[in-house]
């Protein structure tokens, strides 16, 4: 069986004047997986991720995501994936229909889609009695469900979730977790950045960066195995204190 | 005893923040409030703190009353919120003279107390703190809120947003603050820093769930929790899910934590169960409780 990656990176370069954000990175992640992308404020992190999702160009070095070239279609790779992140994802003033309604709108699909979807996705979310509330009314938990749900509403091939259960409680969490395997299992790709060493034991390959590069890619058994270590939080202080 | 609370409750308009909350904390003690974002925390610091006056009930710092004796709780206590509230446009230098200024006191006489913590920022002194990573800010924050020698010390999620080497560093720094008989009260979503704690409560919705030592805490969970793994994890979690005599099911990084209604469960039969739903390579094995297994269980 021959699973193809969705995205593909190598040697993934960024600098700024002298300074080098991201340094050669390489690395794949099929479809379907649901692939941790980890490493201390600063590692360049999120520099990596902008050049992923077609928002900053890279200084050298190739990566495909969905299929699309990031120097070269740049536009085709936001048509094709979803992204959503603990500090931007809905509209407080809008309710949550409207946001259903703004964010189908934006990924370009058919007014009849979009309320179809709206449907299925208030019923599965249990969410009938507030679809009309202000989206700033809700408790966080359900605020990230719906965002995690609307980065999905066009059927992306790779979805980025950018530290997506911090402040969550623990049963909401889990609930989000489940939607991710969820996810996963319907074949999108998941792609979490986080520096929280518990997100990163729910994926199936973690990579570590420190300092512009990737020092780790494995599963979190393996790294666990790998650094002796007891969790990955007690794998990453290895790593990233040397 | 160092902070008392007495059934305080505040509302916002049609917002219960907290519900009859009480505690004490200890003298020299590191106090946790463990809970997820929108548990209260942020009110219990600010009515503490005499920012905010509580709807009911009576608190104390230090022996004085937070809404008699505002002004003496101000001048003893040490207090970093959770939102970066230094100025922006001042250097680093610059924020931590003017707070030792408002309090009368200088850098020089208390500089002991933040040597270890400012020698980590002395070199970016010039620096505006505006233009400081994430983790130097907390630093000079926690310079700032100690600069006056304050005998009690407020964190309000002081590790949020901070990275493993940063959060690791900063609990070093609360126990070598606690040697020198600082009392402090921290609050954070991470289940995992509870254990960091002398006591903790657990907070959720406005309430306490539960108060005790993280040792405790734990031997009160009242079911053996299984780790469970499958070839399939979606799939597990459908069938965990459909099991009748499931108690609880909870994904819990590789694994899934489950707990059955059952005294005298068997695993065997669970396997058995999972087998015959179609999923391969099936373990199961008894693991530790954590806290925030015994968060979910009180929370449900």
């Amino acid at each position: 069986m021959n699973i193809k990656n969705v995205i593909q990176v190598k040697n993934l370069t960024k600098k700024f004047g002298d300074f080098t954000a991201v340094n050669k990175i390489s690395f794949e992640v099929k479809q379907g997986e649901i692939f941790g992308f980890l490493g201390a404020n600063g590692a360049g992190k999120t520099t990596a991720m902008k050049m992923l999702i077609g928002i900053s160009k890279p200084t050298s070095g190739e990566a495909q995501v969905a299929d699309f070239n990031v120097y070269t279609n740049p536009e085709d790779i936001k048509k094709n994936i979803g992204y959503m992140s603990q500090k931007f994802a809905l509209y407080d003033d809008l309710t949550v229909k409207e946001n259903i309604t703004f964010f189908g709108g934006i990924y370009g699909l058919p007014k009849a889609i979009i309320k179809e979807k709206s449907e299925v996705l208030i019923n599965e979310l249990n969410l009938q009695e507030v679809a009309n509330e202000l989206v700033g009314s809700l408790p966080l938990g359900w605020k990230q469900k719906i965002a995690f749900s609307v980065a999905l509403l066009h059927n992306p091939k790779v979805v980025f979730l950018d530290e997506p259960t911090g402040g969550v409680d623990p049963i909401t969490r889990r609930q989000f977790w489940e939607m991710i395997y969820k996810t996963a299992h319907n074949g999108t790709t998941v792609f979490v950045t986080t520096h929280y060493m518990d997100e990163a034991e729910y994926c199936d390959r973690v990579s570590i960066m420190v300092d512009g590069k990737i020092e780790a890619l494995d599963t979190p058994k393996k790294l666990k195995e790998q650094f002796k270590a007891e969790n990955m939080n007690d794998v990453f202080l290895k790593l990233a204190r040397g | 005893m160092s902070i008392k609370l007495e059934n305080i409750s505040k509302s916002f308009k049609k917002v219960t923040a907290v519900k009859n909350v009480s505690f004490e904390v200890k003298e020299g003690e590191i106090f946790g409030l463990i809970g997820p974002d929108g548990a209260g925390k942020t009110t219990l610091f600010r009515i503490l703190t005499t920012l905010l006056i509580a709807d009911e009930g009576t608190a104390s710092v230090t022996g004085f009353d937070v809404v008699k004796d505002y002004k003496k709780i101000r001048n003893s206590v040490g207090y970093m919120p959770g939102k970066f509230s230094l100025y922006q446009d001042l250097t680093v230098e610059e924020n931590l003279t003017f707070f030792a200024t408002i309090f009368g006191a200088t850098i020089e006489e208390n500089y002991d107390l933040i040597k270890e913590i400012y020698v980590q920022i002395e070199p970016f002194k010039n620096r505006r703190a505006g233009d400081l990573s994430g983790g130097m800010k907390q630093k000079l924050a926690l310079s700032c809120a100690l600069i006056h020698k304050p005998t009690v010390l407020f964190l309000d999620e002081p590790t949020t947003g901070v990275d493993a080497v940063s959060r690791k560093e900063f609990w070093e720094i609360l126990k070598n603050l606690q040697q020198k008989g600082i009392t402090i009260l921290v609050s954070t979503p991470y289940m995992d820093e509870a254990a960091l704690c002398d006591r903790i409560a657990l907070i959720q919705d406005g309430k306490i769930l539960e108060i005790d030592t993280p040792q405790q805490i734990v031997k009160h969970y009242p079911k053996k929790i299984y780790n469970v793994k499958a070839n399939n994890m979606y799939s597990l979690i459908l069938n965990l899910n459909e099991y009748k005599f499931n108690h609880s099911v909870y994904p819990f990084g590789e694994f899934v934590h489950y707990t059955d209604k059952r005294d005298d469960f068997n695993p065997a039969d669970l396997q058995q169960y999972l087998k015959n739903n179609g999923l391969k390579n099936v373990f199961i094995q008894q693991t530790k409780t954590t806290i925030e297994d015994t968060f979910m269980e009180l929370a449900k």
